[in-house]
């Protein structure tokens, strides 16, 4: 008896995807060409020399990327309000350049550094992540970034950096969000060292190859695909290699609900909704919520970084 | 007046009534728009939380109306108001059915092992499942034959809306993951509403409240 096995879905989408991007590129570059003799200027500021040369990486999910409008309407960033919608009016106006990056503690390199003189000629990547947020909804992002343990090492950690910390921008005036004491501000967040030097890590600073839209975190934002969104801290002024733990400021307002952790785990709720199931957005209105997976569906990758851990207790 | 008794009446039948209807028509037919995209109208990025929230929120909203007219009326003198009372109350009831039904049909995919596992160790959806069976016998016996059959039981009956504006404000305050303040300005509306009512049978024990 011959038993075809069945084709795998995901393998027309990854072609479709593909030439989706190759096209937009296509498209980009042929625009781009148009435009340059009239608007240089204008060129520079809305695409950063940086994202001309950007890779496809082998971490990429064949997964569907949610539209452009999805991922930049729909967007949990406390600093431009605490409505979804409100991030993408919000931070409008906001300019993130010129940005400085603050590199602290237990490394031999510290010190206040112009990002642009970080991110240029750095090799760019595109990562197509799976992101699922911590309220059970999830979407599909093609990224574009670098990892973080690469910049990390440049600033040679000494051995008593055992966690990264990671600090947002703090400025009402430029983020509105921030007259409300919602959260405590500046927002933080951590990691453990060999957390933050995984090469699913990254430093994202575009979004569709082009540069991160404001809601999204311009001018710098974290992305662990494998952890709760709240983890992937955006608009980041300072990174410090910390000895101790730091603590994160979901964690702060709710210890109980949000820890340091924040692995994506399908058996460990929320204790006040399911975390078994998530929402696919762009789904379509009567498609069922889908099963979430192990660590966001990079178990093979990270799990053994928490070999023998309870995740129950360090959830 | 210049209005005669029965054109005051008429007035409210042929014109004000329908009004207020189509008033409390509008939010729905927001969202029936929004949902096939028409007119400019977008349920956004999460359609199904959209409509979740919108017909939770539109349903306390009619509560808390509901909830004004005896005030309203009785500062204003204002009997004519309680014309509305039962139309509004139910499309409070009618916003939370479509709510649960949002729920059941579409958040989970009528997968009922998920809706019993949320009723029963959700709290909040345990607060939001006990409003509803709450308000519903409250529509069940809106009709002029129950309100005659029942006659001062049908008063004490539909006392119920208020433990369950408690429970609806309760499940909207415990669902919210951090920004509370909206869930506290309706708090603080129905504490003022039900404070009134308290206050109003405390002062004057002696005198029955005449519009319940
Ligand atoms: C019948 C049982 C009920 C169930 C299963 C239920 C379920 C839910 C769910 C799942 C949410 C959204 C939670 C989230 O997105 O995290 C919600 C929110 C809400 N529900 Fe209910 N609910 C019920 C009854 C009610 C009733 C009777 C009312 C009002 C009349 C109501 C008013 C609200 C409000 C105001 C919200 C918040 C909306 C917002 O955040 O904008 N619910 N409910």
């Amino acid at each position: 008896m011959l038993i075809k096995k069945k084709p795998d879905i995901l393998s027309s989408e990854i072609t479709d995807s593909r030439l989706y991007f190759g096209r937009r590129r296509f498209m980009r570059e042929a625009a781009t060409l148009a435009l340059a003799a009239s608007l240089p200027t204008r060129l520079l500021a809305d695409k950063p020399g940086w994202l001309n040369n950007i890779t496809p990486s082998d971490f990429s999910t064949g997964e569907q990327p949610n539209s452009y409008s999805d991922i930049t309407t729909y967007n949990n960033y406390y600093e431009f309000g605490t409505g979804k919608d409100q991030p993408q009016h919000e931070a409008k106006d906001f300019n993130p350049w010129p940005w400085t990056l603050k590199i602290s503690g237990e490394a031999e390199k510290t010190g206040t550094y112009n990002l642009e003189d970080i991110l240029a000629g750095r090799a760019m990547e595109e990562r197509i992540y799976r992101l699922r947020c911590v309220e059970a909804w999830s979407m599909v992002i093609p990224w574009v970034g670098f990892p973080l343990g690469e910049l990390l090492k440049e600033f040679l950690p000494t051995s008593r950096a055992k966690f990264v910390e990671f600090v947002t921008l703090n400025d009402p005036s430029r983020m509105p969000g921030q007259k409300a004491r919602v959260l405590e501000w500046p927002y933080r967040e951590g990691l453990r060292i060999d957390e933050a030097m995984h090469p699913l890590t990254i430093l994202a600073t575009g979004l569709y190859g082009e540069a991160l839209p404001n809601q999204n975190g311009a001018p710098l934002r974290l992305v662990i695909p494998w952890k709760y969104g709240f983890k992937s801290i955006k608009a980041i002024t300072e990174i410090r290699f910390r000895e101790t733990a730091p603590n994160n400021s979901w964690r702060k307002s709710a210890p109980g609900e949000y820890g340091f952790y924040a692995n994506v785990n399908p058996e460990v709720d929320h204790p006040r909704w399911s975390q078994a199931r998530e929402r696919r957005i762009g789904a379509g209105i009567f498609t069922p919520k889908q099963d979430t997976l192990m660590f966001n569906g990079y178990a093979d990758q990270v799990a053994s970084l928490y070999a023998g851990m309870d995740l129950r207790r360090n959830f | 007046m210049w209005l005669k008794p029965v054109n005051t009446l008429l007035l409210r039948r042929r014109l004000i009534k329908p009004l207020v209807f189509a008033l409390c028509c509008l939010p729905f037919a927001g969202l029936a728009l929004g949902a096939f995209g028409m007119a400019g109208f977008s349920l956004g990025a999460n359609p199904v939380e959209m409509l979740l929230h919108s017909c939770g929120k539109w349903g306390l909203n009619l509560l808390l109306i509901t909830l004004c007219v005896t005030p309203l009326a009785h500062f204003s003198g204002w009997r004519a108001l309680f014309a509305y009372r039962r139309m509004l109350g139910l499309f409070a009831f009618f916003y939370a059915c479509l709510h649960l039904t949002i729920y059941l049909v579409l958040d989970q995919s009528l997968l009922w092992s998920a809706v019993i596992e949320d009723v029963l160790e959700r709290p909040y959806i345990t607060l939001g499942f006990s409003a509803w069976l709450m308000l519903l016998p409250l529509a069940l016996t809106s009709t002029k034959g129950m309100i005659r059959r029942l006659g001062q039981r049908w008063i004490q009956l539909h006392r119920l809306i208020y433990p369950a504006s408690i429970l609806v404000a309760w499940h909207f305050y415990w669902q919210v993951k951090q920004d509370v303040r909206e869930p506290l300005y309706y708090v603080a509306a129905l504490a003022l509403l039900l404070g009134w009512r308290l206050y109003r049978q405390r002062v004057r024990a002696r005198e029955p409240l005449i519009y319940s």
